[in-house]
């Protein structure tokens, strides 16, 4: 049986699923609930100062982008951090970690950027034993309105002075949750670990507006009338998400830094891609939202179940493994050819491949063949782009087919070159090394 | 010595209140939660079979494309363009040997989008809108054209050429319009009064007036009409129906199922109409499924289709066939009447004949078996009476009207579609695009004219 216990930057934790900080872990009796169902940890809702609590819209704080069946894509919201005491909130982290002392509790903070903002709640904080520190320098609604939260992330300077203040006045690992509303997700990365931090966290929500309601032309949700945007999450971003955190694991700046995996996480297949490319723990919020927290058994059940059949002993070994297969364009094999396969014995006719194909992309699908309905590739005009594959609703039915060396590309009516060759090598490249 | 006979037939088998219930939507109405998640199945096929195999050609991915998008009067628009009674073909078309045999999804899934019922969702929306009129006549044309027969086919050409601007005289002996609609196919089929729900909006149009109580019975008349009109349409359906040609034919108790239909359809009250403890239908078609259907709905304790050949040769379709036998209704092949047995004038029993193929002729096999029975419904065909029709001078084959691709009888000027032309499958939805296809050539043959053709 392999292993899904993990230490993340000193944080043990008996799988690698956390919740992350957000409405689900808003209290005690959530986290306690979510602890029953088994997530191995869960990040606290973002405290705020002491004083008087943060105040919520009371109408609609979430939007949803649904699909055909009503399945949840997206998700937004506009939630604001907690608004409860902080004394309560601090009473409630110690009890809970008391009661579960071999889960990860780590607690996320915002406050604003004052050094003796954070020089006085990280000691209240540590006081309740949790095991380690968020920093919320990603929520990119509300408290960025008023210099918090992204309003930080997306200013490398900020991340990397409030990540020194922290690591001053706490023991606790420092863990700093980034923003994807920024151009490149390295440069914060390397603030945060320039800083000091013992890892990052990320992607925390994107900018979004959910729609317009097409009868009262007001975007949705609105609250009197009015909206705002809010921070978008749920499976949609997911690619979004792989992306940021394999731009940091690849960064030779950032490498070896510890990355929590967040955005769109709803299964152990989620939970998989984030690990294989360099996350050490995942967060999963939306997804809790949708089936409540039972959800986890299966992501747990489906990674062990995983890791047994690869022959992987343990999530650590499972990190990193698609880091490899990541590199830039201009690395990419310019001599090898794809080409499309359609298996008619799959087939059931539905002329999608073709229509896109003719429309859109390379001519390369026939519609008839003597005069009946019939679908096939023609290799003669196939670049092997892949449309056709992702626009047909029968899996398996149509594939690419790599050529060998030294078969015949009849589009080009050359024979395929057995040695690969990049751009960088590429004659139709002026910056060519060594022209 | 047993009892003599006394043929239970009586109305009011069941409980008053059960009768509602036999009799609604037989296929219920999706909801538009249902209607969304099975538009969404749809694969938007590039030149969709479905469309295909529908003889009015309706563009079904797109019209299901637009429920997807919440689109249902956009749907509407779209199926009624192609066929106006797109309402009445949602209910009544054999869709499972039409476009949804044809479906990707049913080769794929073995289960077909559901396009009849989507089409019956966006139609039934659209009726029940505000503004249920979406087409506008074309600028009158000053040119009138007699419809004969207010059945799918007269009704679609008459409701085309008054779009195109003509004024149109549409004819029917019954005194509703509708045709098999409202007096032939089986009530749960299209429950809830929709053909006549239909036939208004049709003639909402305008330009169209109805003479019902109207029917042709003598050369003369189709002179008058011809004389009177620019063109003449004739969609009178198959009025007479087939003999048995077996003794005691005549005995009380043996019905035509066409009439029992045709009754049951016009009952203000189901309960008083009258049917037998046990009904024997013979007949192998729809009319037969239905008779025998709706007979286990009104209360018959038994009931059973007796059919002459196999059920691979009924004309009733394969799910046809199964609604029947769900229905409690039995179905026995290869068994011919021979002879209906009678006792103080009424029917007890019919004796068939087994029969075996020789070749492509049916022979009698030698076994006889006898079938009791109070009532017995034949339902094995109806025919065109051609009488009138050849003294008119139009050439008929195989026993009825010959016309040509666009409809165009032996006489000029006179157009025909439906179940009264040769060459068909006897399909509403086939009889809608006989009147369209005829509606089509009669416009362009009055607009390429500039007066009336000397007689």
């Amino acid at each position: 049986m392999a292993r899904l216990d993990i230490d993340f930057c000193g944080i043990r934790s008996p799988n690698p699923f956390w919740l992350a900080s957000a409405p689900p872990t808003d209290k005690a009796y959530n986290v306690e609930r979510a602890f029953e169902a088994g997530w191995g940890g869960v990040v606290w809702k973002t405290l705020a100062e002491a004083g008087p609590p943060v105040v919520n819209v009371n109408g609609p704080r979430y939007g949803a982008l649904l699909a055909v069946d009503r399945s949840l894509i997206g998700f937004n919201n506009i939630e604001l951090i907690t608004d409860r005491e902080l004394e309560t909130n601090l009473a409630e982290i110690a009890a809970v970690k008391r009661r579960w002392p071999d889960r990860a509790v780590l607690v996320s903070v915002m406050v604003p950027c004052r050094e003796e903002s954070w020089k006085a709640i990280l000691p209240r904080v540590e006081d309740t034993g949790c095991d380690g520190l968020e920093l919320n320098f990603g929520c990119p609604h509300g408290m960025s309105e008023r210099g918090m939260g992204s309003a930080v992330g997306q200013v490398p300077e900020y991340i990397q002075m409030v990540t020194a203040w922290c690591k001053r006045y706490t023991r606790l690992p420092v863990i700093v949750k980034l923003t994807p509303n920024v151009t490149d997700i390295r440069f914060p990365a390397r603030a945060a670990k320039a800083g000091g931090a013992d890892a990052v966290s990320l992607i925390n929500t994107v900018n979004s507006i959910m729609g317009v309601d097409p009868d009262t032309l007001r975007m949705s949700p609105e609250v009197g009338g009015k909206g705002t945007h809010g921070g978008y999450c749920g499976p949609a971003v997911r690619p979004i998400a792989l992306h940021m955190v394999t731009e940091i694991a690849r960064d030779p700046e950032t490498a070896g830094l510890p990355i929590s995996g967040i955005g769109g996480i709803g299964s152990w297949r989620d939970a998989l891609e984030f690990i294989a490319l360099g996350a050490g723990s995942v967060q999963v919020c939306t997804a809790a939202m949708v089936f409540g927290f039972k959800i986890v058994q299966e992501m747990v059940s489906g990674l062990a179940a995983y890791l047994d059949a690869k022959g992987l002993a343990s999530v650590e070994a499972l990190r990193g493994r698609a880091l490899p297969s990541v590199t830039e364009w201009r690395y990419l094999d310019l001599n090898r050819v794809s080409k499309a396969v359609i298996h008619q014995d799959l087939c059931i006719q539905c002329g999608r491949c073709h229509i896109a194909c003719e429309d859109t992309a390379h001519q390369a699908i026939t519609a008839q063949r003597d005069g009946r309905r019939h679908f096939e590739v023609k290799e003669e005009e196939c670049v092997g782009c892949n449309l056709c594959v992702n626009v047909c609703p029968v899996p398996g039915c149509i594939t690419l087919r790599e050529l060998a060396p030294g078969e015949i590309d009849r589009r080009t009516g050359q024979a395929v070159s057995g040695t690969a060759l990049d751009w960088t090598q590429h004659p139709n490249n002026p910056l060519r090394s060594g022209a | 010595m047993s009892e003599p006979h006394r043929a239970d037939i009586r109305p009011g088998r069941l409980a008053p209140q059960t009768y509602a219930a036999h009799f609604a939507d037989h296929v219920a109405p999706l909801t538009e939660a249902q209607a969304l998640l099975e538009a969404n199945r749809c694969l938007y096929c590039f030149d969709a079979p479905c469309m295909q195999a529908c003889p009015t050609r309706i563009d079904v991915p797109s019209f299901i494309r637009r429920i997807a998008e919440g689109n249902a009067r956009g749907a509407a628009e779209s199926i009624l363009e192609s066929n106006p009674l797109g309402g009445s073909c949602a209910r009544d078309c054999p869709t499972e040997v039409l476009c949804e045999q044809v479906c990707v999804r049913h080769t794929q899934q073995g289960q077909p989008v559901a396009i009849g019922r989507l089409q019956r969702f966006a139609v039934d929306a659209l009726m029940a809108s505000a503004a249920p009129q979406i087409f506008t006549r074309a600028p009158a044309s000053g040119r009138r054209v007699a419809v004969v027969g207010a059945g799918p086919a007269g009704l679609a050409c008459a409701h085309a050429l008054a779009r195109a601007g003509h004024d149109v005289a549409l004819f029917d002996a019954k005194p509703k319009a509708g045709g098999l609609n409202e007096y032939g196919v089986a009530a749960y089929k299209v429950a809830g009064g929709f053909a006549q729900r239909e036939v208004e909006w049709l003639l909402a149009i305008g330009g169209i007036t109805l003479h019902s109580g109207w029917r042709l019975a003598s050369a003369a008349q189709l002179e008058a009409l011809r004389r009177e009109y620019d063109a003449v349409f004739l969609g009178v359906g198959l009025a007479s129906t087939q003999q048995l040609g077996v003794p005691g034919e005549a005995l009380e108790g043996v019905l035509d199922a066409v009439q029992f239909i045709g009754t049951l359809r016009q009952a203000e009250d189901l309960g008083t109409l009258p049917v037998g403890r046990r009904v024997l239908v013979i007949g192998g078609g729809m009319t037969a499924i239905d008779a025998g259907v709706q007979s286990k709905l009104l209360g018959a304790e038994s009931v059973t289709i007796v059919y002459r050949r196999g059920p691979q040769h009924m004309r009733a379709s394969r799910h046809e066939q199964e609604l029947a036998l769900t229905q409690g209704v039995g179905i026995l092949h290869w068994l011919a009447p021979v002879e209906v047995l009678g006792e103080g004038g009424s029917a007890r029993a019919v004796r068939f004949a087994r029969q075996r193929l020789e070749g492509e002729r049916l022979a009698p096999g030698g076994e006889e078996i006898v079938l009791e029975t109070d009532m017995i419904l034949k339902a094995i065909g109806q025919r065109l009476d051609g009488r009138v029709l050849a003294e008119c001078g139009l050439a008929l084959r195989d026993g009825r009207i010959a016309a040509d691709e666009a409809g165009r009888t032996s006489i000029a000027n006179v157009w025909a579609g439906g179940d009264c032309i040769a060459g068909g499958q006897d399909l509403t939805v086939e009889a809608v695009a006989h009147g369209l296809r005829a509606a089509r050539a009669i416009d362009r043959q009055l607009r390429g004219r500039r007066s009336r053709p000397e007689q």
